[in-house]
């Protein structure tokens, strides 16, 4: 939460000298154009923070931005301001890529609420266990077992031969996969619904659950992909 | 992202890849994996009910390279070791060890992991009693 704190900071417009929120790519008070903003993604596209998006105001927001910061306009201007415009204009890239992308954005909203996810998680020191409620144990068992099959269909191919016992099994396991990674993209929009509307506690609870489907669903992203790899080959 | 030659050799040439009876008394079975990156490790080891030592380690392990050469080397340094002897090796010496560059750290934490998960299986069928694996589990740390 202190982020959004920090990035509401004023900052001083370079050329007017007027104070502004460290979120805008022009002076709300001259017009000229600012430096890359300090303030997150949705404070730059104009959107309130969550995990919900209106992608048409996204859509809108971004176009008029970039056509607005587009560096055929500051071909003339000083140095600064046309290399303003190029680093204004990859800032609003990658905000409108992170926001318009339902996983992205689950990610980089998480990120800004401090939760930990994924590599970062892993990367630090650790003192005793590691949480074990971040490992989804109920699908462990069943990866492992659809590992071998994969290795033992890979190893029959190889070899020419083919196993139609086994290929059925792996259509089924894909087929089933498949519709868990469905659910996952459900819990996680109810997950979304229950955080954008949520008070304090009921965020943290629901991040700590869109951690724990993330999880879950890079196991199973990764065991669909490896099935049809396998069964494409 | 570069792999250490060590890293390559484990890769390359696993140690100690296979299974063991899940079934028995005197194995110890530990299943874990990686959210990161969707590594599925499993550990194996065979205890000498005598001496306590670990006679036997197999591991198998679907998963980058890193992850395969962090639970190839972790069967070989427990192989020979006392159970409390093997609960001492930390997923730092493994990252010493292969020369693990920090994005992959999380492939020796979970070397670390299955080895702690095998024994606590083999403790827990032993009837090993909980609060001195969480000792021993502790003093390793
Ligand atoms: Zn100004």
């Amino acid at each position: 939460m202190l982020k959004v704190i920090d990035s509401a900071v004023p900052v001083a417009c370079w050329a007017c000298s007027v104070a502004h929120n460290d979120s805008t790519l022009f002076c709300p008070h001259c017009s000229k154009i600012q430096p890359p903003p300090e303030s997150d993604y949705f404070q730059v596209l104009g959107l309130q923070r969550g995990f919900q998006v209106d992608l048409d105001a996204l859509e809108r927001e971004f176009h008029r931005l970039s056509r607005k910061v587009h560096p055929d306009r500051f071909a003339r201007a000083d140095e600064n301001e046309r290399q303003w415009s190029l680093a204004d204009t990859a800032l609003l890239n990658d905000a409108y890529r992170t926001l318009k992308d339902p996983l992205f954005r689950t990610e980089y909203l998480l990120k800004l609420e401090g939760a930990e996810i994924g590599e970062e998680h892993a990367g630090k020191d650790r003192k005793g266990q590691s949480d074990p409620s971040r490992v989804p144990a109920d699908l462990l068992e069943e990866v492992f077992e659809l590992n071998m099959q994969l290795e033992e269909m890979r190893m029959a191919r190889s070899t020419g031969e083919i196993d139609s016992v086994l290929e059925n099994g792996l259509v089924l396991a894909k087929k089933k996969f498949e519709s868990l990674l469905a659910a996952v993209d459900l819990d996680l929009r109810t997950e979304w619904k229950a955080w954008d509307t949520g008070d304090a506690a009921a965020r943290k609870t629901s991040e700590k659950s869109m951690v724990a489907l993330l999880d879950r669903r890079r196991y199973l992203r990764n065991l669909v992909r490896d099935v049809t790899e396998t069964l494409g080959a | 992202m570069a792999y250490s030659d060590k890293v390559i050799d484990h890769y390359n040439n696993p140690r100690n890849v296979g299974q063991l009876d899940k079934a028995s008394t005197e194995v110890g079975t530990g299943l874990v994996g990686a959210p990161e990156c969707g590594d599925v490790m499993r550990l194996q080891i065979r205890v000498n009910p005598e001496t306590q030592v670990i006679e036997e380690a197999k591991f198998k392990t679907f998963g980058c390279g890193s992850a395969i050469a962090s639970s190839s080397l972790a069967t070989e340094w427990i192989k020979g070791k006392t159970v409390s002897d093997a609960l001492e090796i930390k997923n730092t010496d493994i990252v010493k060890e292969l020369s693990l560059p920090p994005v992959k750290i999380h492939c020796s934490v979970l070397a670390e992991d299955a080895i702690r998960a095998a024994i606590g299986d083999w403790k827990k069928k032993n009837g090993v009693s909980e609060p001195a694996a969480v000792a021993a589990a502790q003093s390793a740390h």
